[in-house]
């Protein structure tokens, strides 16, 4: 890379002793638990979302186990119901909300604008403990004999007649959510105050743009759903009717606050991966990501309009005609700024110079998926075709394609991306693509045939399909390949955990990327991220895909001559 | 090994469903290709270290992206127009569909046709007559939902909602519970049995042959508990000081002392047995207890297919469904009358249900 953007104020020397960096500046357990390091605090965000992550991939297991055979086999319905809300809490709540913004979001915003730290650190070690505090209790939910009313906690069965944890598993998720709104505070003051010099708002890599969009919809949407869960514990505890017709409640409204919330967190999840993915493909393209301000500005239009369908999850819950139509249309409006990314994303590799790296497998694992996942959302924010498919599989399917598709196939893109960056390492690149392809293949398998079963209507949720069994075929197949996929997700655990003691060595910026946090800090980076606080003068993505695909030429002939 | 992939077409929605389900599919299919050709060409052309000409490249062109937005817009606006005009069909119950209600309860579905013939997890129709479900929850939300006629909608506590078909074909066909509903959610199924009206008919006539636990036409059960619970006593033919007549009440105006007027649809009727207080009538008081807990919502029904018929939309009472004979083949315990003698005294002696209630006082 010979183009730079930098222009570092202080000259780094590279010592030849290990040099000290935000890993190994302390060792102490109090040093991590206390620490005020962003890097540090996305590490512990690390650690735990992947706990969280593989807890409910367990759930996942026995549901797909026993979706093989119409009559069960493991499990009661009671276990089963446990077992599918375990599943969507600890997977959205625990998961998809925290993983990219907590993890990569944390170590890279800094980063990325060149700022020593996030505005509050205080504040990001306390978002980890309240998430922390909130999965304790959840998992105190979960051992004390669960809860049963699924992730959407429809009222007035979570309110009134569900006889399980709700009360405790609804405060967890309070607190999750408290955690998600200090995290989007940090960000946005961060984006908006610490920027280096030079770094204007146009020259933000697109990575920090989703982080803003999502930290708005996080701030703004959230209290919300806070407020909600807090009604329905009330109302749980104290019998005061809000929910529940029989104390004079209304159960409906419910729905309306809980999706004013929920859908929004669909972009929550998603924006933070549409980030990573900009990123993966202009660096292995070599090229800057196509329609920069498109994509930019397509990320805050979704938060804006995001916030204005949450109707389109309610056509058939006894909402009025013309609000599910105004939902509908609106819901097809936010549809246009994704598929404005899908293209910017391929318009990328034009005339660029593509390696497929493994997070580049990734990524274009992710606009297969995503565009499915999309394009399926068609057929439910259409009002007409929702009335048949809503509640089935086919709808299970299509977010399964958003969120796993999209938002893991992202993070797990972003953790190989930024993993050199991280812990300085680098890992098996075979075993990488490997797991890429795995997860994709897996992927498809398991989930394909689902939106077949929610056509044929199978209703998500089902236990037992005694009343169908020619449904067997499709779930027989949908959990074979939810092995294939669950082997996919393990493999890097054990190549990455190694590469931890025995990779090699990474370098600063072993993909000869451009942003100041390959170009301008050492890899781990030191605690205080640069020497001297970086200054950018040039455009973002200063990429040269001529003299890349050239130099590249030349090593190749060299080989072969020699 | 079979692999299904489409669900039985059964009811006049269903093939229009599927016009839309199949376009909206090709158009899928046609952008998960485009997508997937535009990243093989890409992604293959300008592979790192191949001949390909990367001179003068661009990353922005704002009409290509204006066209990238414009053409998916344009097509998105078809399909939304289709589906809303599809759905608005969807929500439109027909002026003269065949109305069965539907009690949604953890874990089964119960249903009573007008005549107060009564199924569990069963709801026998009529081939090619529009039918109407009339539902409620009788405690958390439930969705009905009868994938081989694309119907679903939610039941809900508290208020009354509508559902409605005309089945094409003879036969059985599934119908789920589609919103969780606790332990045993999955076994909250049953089945749509479509039969030709002749024997439809004859199903009918005789009793329904399946749980008809009285027998009585829903309005002469709603008769019974009305003269049980005594509203008699203060509702009379006329309004009088006690209470208004609710004679015709059903779909007409009521004019409440809050100066608002409001229709006297299956919700308000509910409402004001459940909880009369919320909207009081002009010129009455809260004397009227509350029934909330004290009637089922199996009850209300009753009592508002009473009400109903006893005239509606203010006019006098008139000979609805309701009074039609009907014919059981079956055993009665001694001591009860017949109820084919008393559907017929009903409807043929001209005596409506309004003159019994004259002589009730
Ligand atoms: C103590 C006398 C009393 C009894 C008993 C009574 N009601 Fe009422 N009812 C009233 C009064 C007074 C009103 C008007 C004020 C109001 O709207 O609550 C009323 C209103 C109504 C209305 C609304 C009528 C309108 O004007 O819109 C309905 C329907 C109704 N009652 C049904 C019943 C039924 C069914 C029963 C028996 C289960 C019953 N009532 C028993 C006194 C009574
Ligand atoms: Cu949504
Ligand atoms: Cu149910």
């Amino acid at each position: 890379m010979s183009s730079t953007v930098i222009e570092q104020a202080v000259e780094r020397e590279e010592p030849a002793a290990p040099q000290k960096n935000y890993l190994n500046a302390d060792h102490t357990i109090k040093s991590w638990l206390l620490t005020g390091d962003h890097k540090r605090i996305a590490v512990l965000y690390l650690i735990s979302v992947t706990f969280f992550f593989f807890l409910g991939g367990i759930a996942a297991a026995f549901i797909r186990a026993e979706l093989t055979s119409p009559m069960g086999t493991l499990l009661n319905s009671e276990t089963y119901n446990k077992m599918f809300s375990a599943h969507g809490i600890i997977m959205i709540f625990f998961f998809l909300i925290a993983a990219i913004p907590a993890v990569l979001g944390n170590f890279l915003i800094p980063l990325m604008i060149g700022a020593r730290d996030l505005a509050f650190p205080r504040l990001n070690l306390a978002s980890w403990y309240v998430f922390m505090l909130g999965g304790l209790l959840f998992i105190i939910a979960l051992i004390l004999g669960g809860v049963d009313a699924g992730w959407t906690f429809y009222t007035p069965l979570s309110s009134l007649y569900s006889q399980t944890q709700i009360t405790l598993a609804l405060v967890g998720l309070f607190l999750a959510g408290f955690s998600s709104i200090m995290t989007g505070v940090n960000f946005i003051a961060t984006i908006h105050k610490m920027r280096a010099p030079g770094m204007t708002w146009f020259r933000m890599p697109l990575y920090v743009w989703s982080h803003y969009a999502t930290s708005i919809i996080a701030i703004l949407g959230t209290p919300v759903v806070a407020i909600t869960l807090l009604l329905v514990a009330l109302e749980r505890g104290l019998r005061i009717g809000i929910f529940s017709p029989e104390l004079g409640g209304d159960p409906v409204l419910f729905q309306h606050m809980f999706w004013f919330y929920s859908h929004p967190a669909v972009y929550i999840m998603l924006l933070p991966g549409m980030g990573v993915i900009s990123e993966i493909m202009s660096c292995f393209s070599r090229r800057p990501v196509f329609g920069y301000k498109f994509v930019a500005f397509s990320s805050m239009a979704i938060a804006g309009l995001g916030f204005l369908v949450w109707g389109h999850h309610m056509y058939v819950s006894s909402q009025s005609v013309f609000q599910g139509i105004i939902f509908s249309l609106i819901s097809f409006l936010v549809a246009v700024p994704s598929a404005i990314k899908v293209f910017n994303w391929s318009l990328t590799m034009w005339k660029g110079s593509v390696v497929f790296s493994t997070p580049m497998i990734y990524a274009l694992g992710f606009l297969g998926l995503f565009t499915i996942g999309g394009l399926t959302g068609l057929y439910l924010s259409a009002i007409g075709t929702d009335i048949h498919l809503t509640g089935t599989y086919f709808i299970v399917a299509h977010f399964h394609y958003v969120m796993v598709g999209g938002t893991v196939m992202a993070f797990l893109g972003g953790l190989h991306f930024w993993w050199p960056k991280m812990f300085g390492r680098m890992y098996s690149e075979f075993w990488g693509r490997i797991s890429a392809i795995v997860v994709f293949v897996g992927f498809n398998f398991t989930f394909f045939p689902q939106f077949i079963l929610g056509y044929l209507g199978m209703p998500r949720r089902y236990h037992y399909y005694y009343i169908a069994p020619e449904w067997q075929v499709y779930n027989v197949l949908s959990t074979a390949g939810s092995t294939v996929l669950g082997i996919g997700f393990l493999m890097p655990v054990f190549y990455l955990l190694k590469s931890l003691k025995s990779g090699p060595i990474a370098g600063p910026n072993p993909w000869g990327a451009t942003g100041l946090e390959w170009e301008a800090a050492a890899s781990p980076p030191v605690t205080l991220n640069f020497d001297g606080i970086p200054k950018v003068v040039g455009p973002v993505y200063n990429y040269d895909a001529i003299e890349d695909s050239e130099s590249f030429r030349r090593e190749q002939m060299e080989k072969v001559t020699k | 090994m079979n692999f299904p992939i489409m669900p039985p077409q059964a009811s006049e929605f269903a093939p229009k469903y599927d016009a839309i389900f199949w376009a909206t599919s090709g158009l899928t299919v046609i952008f998960t290709a485009m997508v997937a050709i535009l990243i093989v060409i890409l992604a293959g052309k300008y592979k790192r270290g191949s001949k390909a000409d990367r001179s003068n490249p661009s990353s922005h062109n704002t009409t290509l992206e204006m066209l990238l937005m414009g053409v998916p817009t344009v097509l998105g606006m078809i399909i939304f127009v289709w589906s809303a005009v599809l759905f608005i069909e969807a929500r439109t119950m027909p002026k003269n569909a065949q109305e069965i209600f539907v009690i949604g309860k953890r874990w089964m579905w119960h249903a009573q046709h007008m005549n107060g013939v009564r199924e569990n997890n069963e709801i026998t129709v009529p081939l090619g007559k529009p039918v109407k479900l009339t539902m409620i929850s009788q405690d958390v939300v439930h969705a009905m939902y009868l994938p081989d006629f694309r119907a679903q909608y939610h039941v809900v506590p508290g208020r009354y909602t509508q559902l409605h078909f005309t089945a094409t074909k003879p036969g059985t066909y599934k119908m789920f519970c589609n919103i969780h509903c606790g332990t045993q959610h999955s076994e909250m199924v049953g089945y749509v049995h479509v039969l030709p009206q002749a024997e439809f008919d004859a199903w009918m006539a005789n009793g329904g042959n399946r749980y008809l636990k009285t027998n009585l036409t829903m309005a002469e059960a709603g008769k019974q508990i009305w003269d049980d619970k005594g509203c008699g006593n203060c509702h009379q033919t006329l309004d009088n000081e006690r209470a208004p007549s609710v004679v015709g009440i059903y779909g007409s105006t009521r004019k409440l002392t809050d100066g608002t007027t409001v229709e006297a649809n299956e919700d308000y009727l509910r409402e004001s047995i459940l909880r009369p207080w919320n909207k009081l009538t002009t010129g009455y008081e809260r004397t009227m207890q509350a029934y909330e807990g004290v009637l089922s919502e199996e009850q209300v029904l009753n009592l508002i297919a009473y009400m109903k018929s006893l005239g509606q939309g203010g006019t006098s009472p008139d000979k609805g469904i309701y009074q039609q004979p009907v014919k059981t083949g079956r055993d009665f315990p001694v001591g009860r009358k017949d109820p084919v003698d008393i559907a017929n005294e009903r409807a043929s002696g001209g005596a409506s249900q309004a003159h019994d209630l004259r002589n009730n006082p």
